[in-house]
């Protein structure tokens, strides 16, 4: 009976990750069908995201499979920064201006839009909720 | 003695199976030294891990394509997590409805202000056009602005670097900046962090943060999308 259960389960989130990669697939196909410039991951985002919206809520069993993609995400980024060894020599040429540019672009990027974000949302949202850890995010 | 080691590593550095256990084990090195240093933002495991890594695969002499034939099999799941972000997204639904003109305004400001200032400090401290080119997108998720490098003339495998490297950037310093310039809620914090540095951003905001997680993820889509259509133009009247 037990392993009836866990079976149950198993494909239940087999059929979850049929939906992801579905959805990852139809985005690639618009993609090329539509010759948008946006990569089909995140066209299949948008489609996954409509599909919620039309099935007004996540299961619970599709929460689990996403978020265990989600929480794993900062590891799928390895293999491609390894990829940094390819252009040694000439991020060492440049390094310097390749390094002021990138930490400074970044550091503006990042203050002018929650800046901005926070200057324009700033009085809906003065509730005084603080979510999570202010410190650490 | 010698000689049966030889064959071992001959084996073993054919296989992917190396590569992949390397990959997971320098990740999961890369996160035990970021808990044992208290979370500290710095030490990011992305980082730890990629500086082992190339450390460990220059020291064999073993090249990145090699490499690369076991690591595919991580690489490949960013695509199903791309797709998975649209979890969180829904779970905020609201909170973006809400904002929809205010994350509209900083989303463009802020892309905007990645390629203003990228190429303009790349450019005042004389980096090369080759540099300039594929520097313009690097606030953008990787496969997204290696295409736009290439249609500008850059070199898509140098912008995936860069972009790598920004993401690491903004997931190590933004959190740092933030707390600094006194932003502390959640969702200008995700917008500013997805916007500045995409995937690597938004995947530590939502270690964070449900809420930081979705308006990163967000952000992270929308700034491909503002990017790859302003760039080109704005690209084809500046030079």
């Amino acid at each position: 009976m037990s392993l009836n259960f866990v079976d149950l389960g198993l494909i239940c989130m087999i059929f979850y990750l049929t939906v992801i990669f579905g959805c990852q697939l139809a985005g690639e196909l618009l993609k090329m069908a539509l010759e948008l410039p946006v990569p089909g991951p995140v066209i299949g985002m948008v489609l996954l995201f409509a599909g919620l919206v039309i099935h007004r809520g996540i299961p619970a069993d599709f929460a689990k499979v996403g978020d265990a993609f989600l929480a794993n995400l900062s590891l799928l980024f390895v293999p491609a920064g390894v990829g940094v060894m390819l252009h040694m020599a000439m991020i060492g040429e440049q390094g310097l201006a390749i390094s002021v540019a990138l930490v400074g672009s970044t550091l503006a990027t990042i203050s002018v839009t929650a800046l901005i974000m926070r200057a324009l949302s700033g009085r809906r949202n003065d509730d005084g909720i603080s979510e999570g850890d202010v410190s650490d995010g | 003695m010698d000689k049966g080691l030889d064959e071992i590593w001959v084996y073993l550095s054919a296989s992917p199976l190396l590569a992949l256990t390397l990959t997971l084990a320098a990740y999961q090195l890369g996160n035990w030294i970021y808990q044992k240093g208290g979370r500290n933002p710095l030490l990011n495991p992305v980082l730890i891990a990629v500086v082992v890594l190339v450390s460990v695969l220059m020291a064999t002499g073993t090249d990145y394509a090699t490499y690369f034939e076991g690591a595919q099999f991580v690489h490949f799941l960013l695509g199903a997590a791309t797709v998975s972000l649209a979890l969180p997204l829904y779970r905020q639904i609201e909170r973006v409805r809400q904002s929809a003109l205010a994350i509209t305004v900083s989303l463009l400001a802020g892309s905007l202000t990645a390629v203003a200032s990228a190429v303009g400090l790349a450019w005042s401290l004389g980096a090369g056009e080759d540099i300039l080119v594929s520097l313009a997108p690097k606030s953008v998720t990787a496969p997204v602005a290696m295409a736009i490098a290439e249609q500008l003339g850059g070199l898509p495998s140098l912008t995936a670097v860069l972009v790598i490297l920004t993401g690491i950037v903004g997931a190590a310093l933004g959190p740092l900046l933030l707390n600094l310039i006194g932003v502390k809620d959640m969702a200008a914090r995700g917008l500013a962090i997805g916007t500045a540095s995409h995937g690597i951003g938004t995947a530590r905001a939502l270690q964070v943060s449900e809420v930081a997680g979705a308006f990163a993820g967000l952000a992270m889509g929308l700034n491909a999308l503002a990017t790859a259509i302003l760039l080109p133009l704005i690209w084809s009247w500046v030079f």
